[in-house]
């Protein structure tokens, strides 16, 4: 309150005249400050939509779909790279979802009350930890511990497509790319099922308890139903933050330019990010145009997901 | 739910004088014995046992196999006894909560063993380097050449440093005055819609992949330079700041409108003008948060590589000059030198080209440069994050809560 005090003495002791007119300039300062920062969001996005498509229209051009003479082709080039960046994102998700999903429920209907901050603490530092450092230490030292593991599902569940073929040491294929972008979108899944399995209405889950339901039918038949959207919105954003991720492909996965569905291969996928960050460095001319075409692509995409995301927050919102 | 009517059935260890009765309380004392929680302690014990027993027989005996098979063999000898003692309702229940229990133990996996990794591997070459302790930090990477046990990373913490800082200093401004925006001036006509419009754009850029932010810092810089291989420091600390802003907006949006609207009305009573409402009074008190989450963002973004792998480049020597030359920072650097991966040893020294100096010769110098600068940007992230956590600590607003 002092603070509200202090103000208009100043004011009070300017002449009155004056001090409508430092009022009007000082008003008018800010709000065209903020209106502008405002619009500068506009400008910043609308830029890096123009500066991608600008620079992507000579590798558009040139290509074979459009001028027909040149020697690659816009869908060859770009198609097996979505490909890789889906299949990975959706692998990482298939495991993501049900352990965060767990960990969520753990947290927010399992843990003691006074551990539950504590523990939902823990699982933001695993969001704080920098991507770079996840591929680090994904290449340095997961990739031998998972080996045993795929050699056995190989040898095991070879008949399952996604586990054939040939697995070759050191294991940089797509599965353990996904294994690490789980590790990396589970605390996002995790902080929003959290958030939204708290808000479940505390008279709806007592009455279950008191109809006799033991902790787990309570959860499936209060708790999960209500907490369904949020759920997915979460899978959705953990989605977009997979599809988007580059270092932990990057520094993994030994690329490749197939649709093979063999995740144990080496050498057979890779993914939109990841594939620019490793030619970007000698790239040029059309080859950086064609890098910044599936920048686009990767834009796209990560925003198509995200709207599906924000659509569904939107239509389940108000019906809890 | 079927659970009711096969209580019936198993009648042999009713002993509640009420069990005798009607079917309707006869299966209230089953669905109340409840076993106490060490019940499970014996069970996990015995997967554990059974898990270690089997694997010392298939001879492939392992903390890590044992714990994953005493895990599964839990589930199993948990539930079943669950089952036999409380009925399958409780089982099913006890199976869940171990169920749980494990998707929380399985993610702190992870996260123990990357901290235990890099504290291990990374603190140990930041204490032992040479020729001083913690000269890693105060050393670059000049004339640093195969397998030489030598070098640091002084030029990547002031490129990361002044980096992060343009970044700060482009996001701050913006985002603080779009939040004061969406707050205090988009409530009524064009700039409602105005407001409604930078919300969803804020939402569009939170998604924006990091590759792509480099992407457009690159082909921004690259439409308007002569030099198609130009890199400098700021066009990264553009290419993130494009990541900071939104996570900017959205706390400090949310600090702003957990200012009371009594705090704003008194002001403007007092014929406080609005800029200066906003200024002294509900900037004022949403500071602690604002920081915090200012701090947060600037956390976020240090450690982000792709987009600073695309357009500052490296180089081996300190470059304080953000508008010209390629810098170095803490991420790039740890991805080059993993890449670089193990070095070729022909000698036990190699020589430094450029001050004569001799070092020893190690071939996994290149990944225990990578763990050392990965433990010094952690080191980084962990005070910037306990420093957020400080600030929210000591200085939250005394009216909220």
């Amino acid at each position: 309150m002092s603070t509200a005090d202090t103000a208009p003495e100043k004011e009070r002791s300017a002449p009155d005249t004056m001090s409508s007119g430092g009022r009007r300039a000082g008003d008018s300062v800010f709000s065209v400050l903020s209106i502008g920062s405002g619009l500068l969001i506009f400008v910043t996005l609308a830029a890096v939509a123009i500066f991608l498509t600008t620079e992507s229209i000579p590798a558009i051009t040139a290509s074979r779909e459009f001028s027909g003479t040149a020697e690659f082709s816009l869908v060859e080039y770009t198609l097996p790279l979505v490909f890789g960046t889906v299949l990975a994102s959706a692998i990482a998700l298939l495991i993501a979802i049900p352990v965060s999903v767990g960990i969520a429920l753990f947290i927010s209907h399992f843990a003691p009350r006074r551990m539950a901050s504590g523990l939902g603490y823990m699982i933001d530092l695993l969001a704080a930890v920098p991507s770079v450092v996840y591929g680090l230490w994904g290449g340095v030292w997961l990739v031998p511990k998972l080996e045993p593991l795929y050699v056995f599902l190989n040898t095991y569940f070879g008949w399952i497509p996604l586990f054939a073929g040939e697995p070759t040491a050191p294991m940089r294929n797509l599965a353990s790319a996904s294994v690490v972008l789980a590790v990396m979108v589970l605390p996002i899944i995790t902080a929003v099922s959290r958030e939204v399995f708290l808000q479940t209405p505390r008279l709806q889950e007592e009455a279950a308890l008191a109809l006799g339901a033991t902790r787990w039918e309570t959860i499936r038949t209060v708790v999960l139903p209500f907490g369904r959207g949020g759920v997915v919105a979460a899978s959705m954003l953990g989605l977009g933050r997979a599809l988007g991720e580059t270092m932990a492909v990057l520094m993994i996965l030994a690329p490749g330019a197939t649709f093979s569905l063999h995740i144990l291969e080496v050498g057979r996928h890779n993914s939109i990010a990841a594939n620019i960050a490793s030619k970007s460095a000698e790239a040029s001319g059309v080859d950086m145009s064609l890098l910044i075409f599936t920048g686009l692509v990767l834009f796209v995409l990560t925003f198509v997901i995200n709207a599906i995301a924000r659509w569904i927050v939107a239509r389940s919102g108000p019906k809890s | 739910m079927s659970t009711p009517t096969d209580t019936s059935a198993s009648t042999s260890n009713d002993m509640r004088p009420t069990g005798s009765s009607s079917s309707s309380s006869a299966h209230r004392p089953r669905d109340e014995r409840r076993l106490p929680w060490y019940h499970l302690l014996l069970t996990g014990l015995a997967g554990l046992l059974v898990a270690v027993a089997v694997l010392a027989i298939a001879d492939a005996l392992s903390v890590a196999s044992a714990i994953l098979l005493g895990f599964v063999l839990h589930l199993l000898f948990g539930w079943g006894y669950s089952l036999v003692r409380e009925g399958p309702r409780w089982a099913k229940d006890r199976l869940m909560t171990l169920l749980v229990i494990g998707a929380f133990a399985i993610s702190m996996f992870p996260l123990l063993s990357l901290l235990w990794s890099v504290v291990a591997r990374g603190m140990t070459r930041v204490l032992a380097a040479k020729p001083t302790t913690l000269a890693f930090w105060t050393t670059d990477m000049s004339g640093i050449i195969g397998g030489a046990d030598a070098g640091g990373v002084s030029h990547a913490i002031v490129g990361t440093l002044l980096i992060t800082l343009w970044a700060s200093l482009i996001s701050i401004p913006v985002g603080l005055f779009t939040a004061i925006f969406l707050v205090e001036y988009a409530d009524q006509g064009w700039k409602r819609t105005l407001g409604r419009g930078v919300t969803f754009l804020v939402d569009v850029m939170t998604g924006i992949p990091s590759i792509v932010a480099g992407l457009f810092g690159l082909a921004l810089f690259i439409t308007f330079m002569p030099d198609q291989s130009v890199r400098m420091g700021i066009m990264g600390a553009v290419a993130l700041s494009l990541l900071m802003i939104p996570t900017v907006v959205r706390n400090s949006e949310e600090m702003l409108r957990l200012v009371p609207m009594d705090l704003r009305e008194a002001a403007y009573a007092l014929g406080v003008p609005k800029w200066l409402t906003i200024v002294k009074v509900v900037l004022r008190t949403a500071i602690a948060g604002l920081t915090t989450g200012i701090t947060l963002a600037i956390a976020r973004v240090i450690g982000e590589t792709a987009p600073l792998l695309l357009t500052v480049g490296m180089v081996t020597s300190v470059n304080w000059n953000m508008f010209d030359g390629r810098m170095a920072t803490l991420p790039t650097f740890i991805n080059q030198q993993y890449r670089n991966g193990n070095a070729n040893c022909m000698s036990d020294t190699v020589t430094n080209p450029v001050n004569q100096e001799v070092y020893a010769c190690s071939i996994s110098t290149n990944i225990d440069r990578a763990w050392a600068a990965a433990f010094t940007l952690i080191v980084i992230v962990m005070i910037l994050n306990i420093i957020a956590r400080l600030i929210s600590h000591y200085f939250s607003p005394k009216l909220s809560r």
